[in-house]
């Protein structure tokens, strides 16, 4: 490639300029960029919330909101941060913007139809928030019946309403990334030389068309018996209160997936990158995706070993559950094997994979207590679930959204972000998420119910310690803000390829025309073929002498 | 601020122990594991740190062998572990034939609990230690949970059905009672205290307390009050089937299902009668929802367990 300085043609940022062609963009990577800024905008609003529930934590005695508020803060926080941050993070941003560029596409199968979901999603989004407005919503995220759908006083309707609209933009995602990489592989682009973040985002499209449809029927059902007392889940008017949990946790687990599927994706490109070595076990981790998604979608009733489900039921769960964790192992052994006689870089994308494996690790190995059924009845509803989830879902999930928003950065944007603080800001995430998760497990096993707004005071230690945590954690988060918008304007523009990746996107220009390829791409090589990778180039060389050609 | 820092929760039934030594078990096998993949880690990113940027790992694609390996082992381990947790969960589901009875019902936001003798108490539970205590639980609107830590156990109490746990207290203390399941407002108030005392001190504490006659007898009183009495006689010339030896037989539906009768299935029979009609009986009996409370139909049940087959009458097992 020829000096990116001086032969940079217009890329996908530039014309046509100005907010409507944004959007009323087809561009998959102009989409990205939409679905990034509502992310952060709702991951913002979960974490006020998050950060008043933790501050009304820090003394027993449910004193700075009042009981009802801090129904509606959990709440709201829940359905923010899964609906409209956790689930659409990975794929609707990196997946949007890099599944078409990987597989040697010039864009989804269909373009209008991925614009579509962007706007179900901000309209599913703004219908859901617009309860702050007209009563709040404290049903928990977990809705269950018949708390919200005869008991509640919150405007149970108008949010449920706004899931069931939300879920049909994960509906239309995951059938479009479906489409597309079965159709538009570039000519040689097989199933086995598709990059693992491809293989893990057409794992969690399975999930988005499988599952979404269950939770949003079954939220649509808790709004008809509010309104229209049809006897569904209320058993005062013939329902089955139990039947709203089957139904939910259906989607609900396998949602989980959905969140940290993409998520070893990303891991599974940045450890090859930081190894610069091909993936160990390349199939395995493919499969295991699979693998994961499909027997995801056999263990909902892990959430009800102690709801009245009969004991044979349970052990079924039970066991499948211990079985799901097998895969997930596997992929960790993997990663692990792959930096065996690596040749480790270590630059910022190191970091948010050791970063990402030690949460992951502790949030998957605490999913085998929970998996236990002597032990789940003790655990059950305790903070041991909610660090757990957390673990799994922030510390693996949202880490490693991280770890991939900073690898793909440069591509995305064209512009370089500053190491140091990179490394500074992976770091004060590590600690500050385990600083205010770790002691949710103690508290847990100590009997810590969740949804506590008030609670004894032996458990008073622990939580101060948890909410110092998330003050560190939430510096983390704002730093990585600052930083990577102060990049946008002032940030040295990006090499084609700065970390030295294999892949078609690294081939692209950063960042990448509006058609990404000029010509569609012959590929002729398997996925992460570092023998043969450029050498990292984290800055273009100060002068077109220095250039040195690949 | 309480000036220790307490770790670990109390631990005061037979099971409590159990479960311990089943999370001792299963976190140093985590453990185990999470140091293993993070030293390894850590060691590889120091050994083979990149020595010249641009340099290439070394050319390795997998091993089936130790992929076999480390599938068969995280395999082996999660099977160990679920076997060890299901037979726990089947000793905690199984309360002990001599078990004592407790009913015990949630509403928003409370505890309400009867003992079979009649003396009732709010978010207090009084228990002899030594003994297995059988709860009843029921709740009066939405789902609650009935959880204390420091006997590991724990139960959703559902509307619309009757549920069960089980303990055996081993030492004399007061603990926790948290409601575990979200229920509204009040959620983290609906909180109490179980008592565990020697039995000689429970028998002189129940003795003490003030009851309206004890849970048979107010269900007896009910089954007058309610007008049962008139379909439901000791032989059988009433309208309705003679219920004396009716619970825990087999009963043959209208529809050919034959059902055991449970407490739930008794529970069932009075708030929605038409649900599961008897073979041979017309569905006639009106629905008792919404006028009995929840802490009477447990009286109400407990006063039919207690009625025996009465001679003449026919045996509601049918063949
Ligand atoms: C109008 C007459 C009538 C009254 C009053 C009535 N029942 Fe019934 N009951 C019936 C009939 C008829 C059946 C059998 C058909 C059915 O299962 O619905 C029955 C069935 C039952 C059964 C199931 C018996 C079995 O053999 O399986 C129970 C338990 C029961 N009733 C309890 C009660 C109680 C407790 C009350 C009072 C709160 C009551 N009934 C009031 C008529 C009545
Ligand atoms: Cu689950
Ligand atoms: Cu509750």
């Amino acid at each position: 490639m020829n000096d990116a300085t001086v032969h940079q043609e217009p890329s996908y940022l530039g014309a046509p300029y100005g907010l409507a062609a944004w959007l009323l963009t087809k561009d998959h990577k102009r989409i990205a960029i939409l679905y990034l800024i509502s992310i952060t905008i709702f991951f913002a609003i979960g974490a006020g919330f998050a950060a008043t529930i933790r501050a009304e934590l820090v003394t027993p005695q449910g004193d700075l909101v009042t009981a009802d508020l801090y129904n509606k803060l959990f709440t709201l926080h829940g359905v923010v941060m899964i609906f409209f941050f956790l689930i659409p993070s990975i794929p609707a941003v990196l997946g949007n913007f890099f599944i078409p560029i990987m597989i040697g596409a010039k864009d989804l199968a269909f373009p209008r139809i991925n614009l579509l979901s962007w706007y179900i999603y901000v309209i599913g989004a703004v219908i859901t928030l617009s309860v702050v407005i007209s009563g709040g919503l404290d049903t928990g995220w977990t809705f269950y019946a018949p708390f919200s759908s005869i008991s509640s006083n919150t405007d149970v309707t108008t949010a449920a309403v706004g899931v069931f609209i939300t879920g049909f933009s994960s509906i239309l995602t995951g059938f479009n990334f479906i489409v597309t990489v079965h159709r538009m592989r570039a000519p040689g682009m097989t199933w086995f030389r598709l990059p693992l973040f491809v293989w893990a985002n057409y794992a969690t499209s399975l999930i988005f068309i499988l599952g979404t449809p269950v939770v949003a029927i079954t939220v649509l059902l808790v709004a008809a018996e509010r309104g229209l007392h049809l006897g569904i889940f209320d058993p005062r008017i013939g329902g089955d209160p139990v039947l709203f949990q089957h139904l939910f946790w259906f989607y609900s687990h396998p949602a989980v997936y959905i969140m940290i599927l993409p998520g070893m994706g990303v891991i599974s490109e940045l450890v090859a990158n930081v190894s610069r070595k091909q993936i160990f076990g390349y199939s395995f981790v493919a499969f295991s995706s699979i693998a994961i998604a499909i027997i995801g979608f056999l263990v909902w009733g892990h959430h009800m070993f102690v709801s009245s489900q009969s004991i044979y039921a349970g052990l079924v769960f039970s066991i499948i559950t211990m079985l799901v964790a097998v895969p997930s192992a596997v992929k960790t052994f993997n990663w692990t094997a792959t930096m065996y006689r690596g040749s480790i870089t270590w630059d910022s994308p190191l970091f948010w994979v050791l970063g990402f494996m030690g949460l992951f690790l502790v949030g998957g190995l605490t999913g085998l207590f929970l998996g236990t059924m002597g032990l789940d009845v003790h655990l059950h509803d305790t903070y041991f679930v909610v660090a757990h989830f957390h673990y799994i879902m922030v510390g693996g999930g949202v880490t490693a959204f991280l770890g991939g928003l900073h690898f793909y950065w440069p591509k995305m944007t064209g512009r370089m972000y500053s190491e140091p603080l990179a490394k500074v800001s992976a770091m004060l995430v590590f600690f500050g998420f385990n600083l205010t998760f770790f002691p949710q497990f103690i508290l847990g096993y100590m009997g810590m119910p969740r949804r506590y707004h008030a609670y004894p005071p032996e458990f008073q230690v622990l939580n101060v310690m948890s909410t110092g945590g998330a003050m560190v954690l939430g510096t983390g988060y704002f730093l990585i803000l600052i930083y990577l918008l102060y990049s946008l304007f002032k940030g040295p523009k990006a090499p084609a390829n700065p970390w030295g990746a294999t892949g078609l996107e690294w081939q692209l220009q950063s960042p990448p025309i509006t058609h990404n390829f000029h010509e569609i791409p012959v590929v002729t090589e398997e996925a992460y073929d570092y023998l043969h990778a450029p050498a990292p180039q984290l800055a273009i060389p100060a002068s077109p002498r220095e250039v040195t050609h690949e | 601020m309480s000036s220790s820092l307490p770790l670990f929760p109390l631990s005061a039934s037979t099971v409590s122990g159990e479960v311990d030594t089943l999370f001792f078990f299963i976190l140093g096998v985590s453990a185990f594991f999470a140091i293993l993949v993070s030293a390894l880690m850590l060691y590889f990113t120091f050994k083979y740190r990149s020595k010249k940027a641009g340099d290439a790992g070394a050319d390795i694609h997998g091993s089936l062998t130790l992929e076999l390996i480390w599938t068969g082992i995280p395999f082996i381990l999660a099977m160990v572990m679920f076997v060890w947790g299901a037979q726990l969960f089947f000793t905690m589901a199984k309360p002990p034939a001599d078990a004592m009875d407790i009913f015990v019902v949630g509403k928003q936001w409370m505890w309400k609990v009867q003992h079979p003798e009649g003396v009732r108490e709010i978010n207090e539970m009084h228990v002899p230690i030594n003994r297995p205590v059988r709860l009843t639980l029921g709740s009066e609107d939405v789902i609650h949970d009935f959880f204390i830590p420091a006997f590991r156990v724990k139960m959703d109490v559902v509307p619309g059905r009757l549920t069960t746990m089980w303990f055996t207290a081993t030492t004399v203390g007061e603990y926790h009672i948290f409601c575990g399941q979200y229920c509204g407002t009040r959620h983290s108030g609906m909180i109490g205290t179980v008592v565990a005392m020697m039995p000689d001190d429970y028998e002189a504490w129940l003795a003490g307390g003030r009851t309206t006659g004890s849970a048979v007898q107010n269900g007896e009183r009910l089954f007058t009050d309610l007008s049962c009495i008139t379909c439901h006689k000791a032989d059988s010339s009433g309208r309705g089937p003679t219920l004396g030896g009716v619970f825990g037989s087999t009963v043959q539906l209208n529809d050919g299902r034959r059902i055991l009768a449970d407490e739930n299935y008794l529970r069932e029979s009075i708030m929605t009668p038409q649900a599961k009609v008897v073979q041979g009986f017309q569905p006639i009996m009106p629905t008792f929802q919404g006028l009995v409370s929840e802490e009477n139909l447990m009286q109400l049940i407990a006063y039919v367990k207690t009625l025996k087959p009465a001679e003449t009458a026919p045996v509601p097992v049918k063949k």
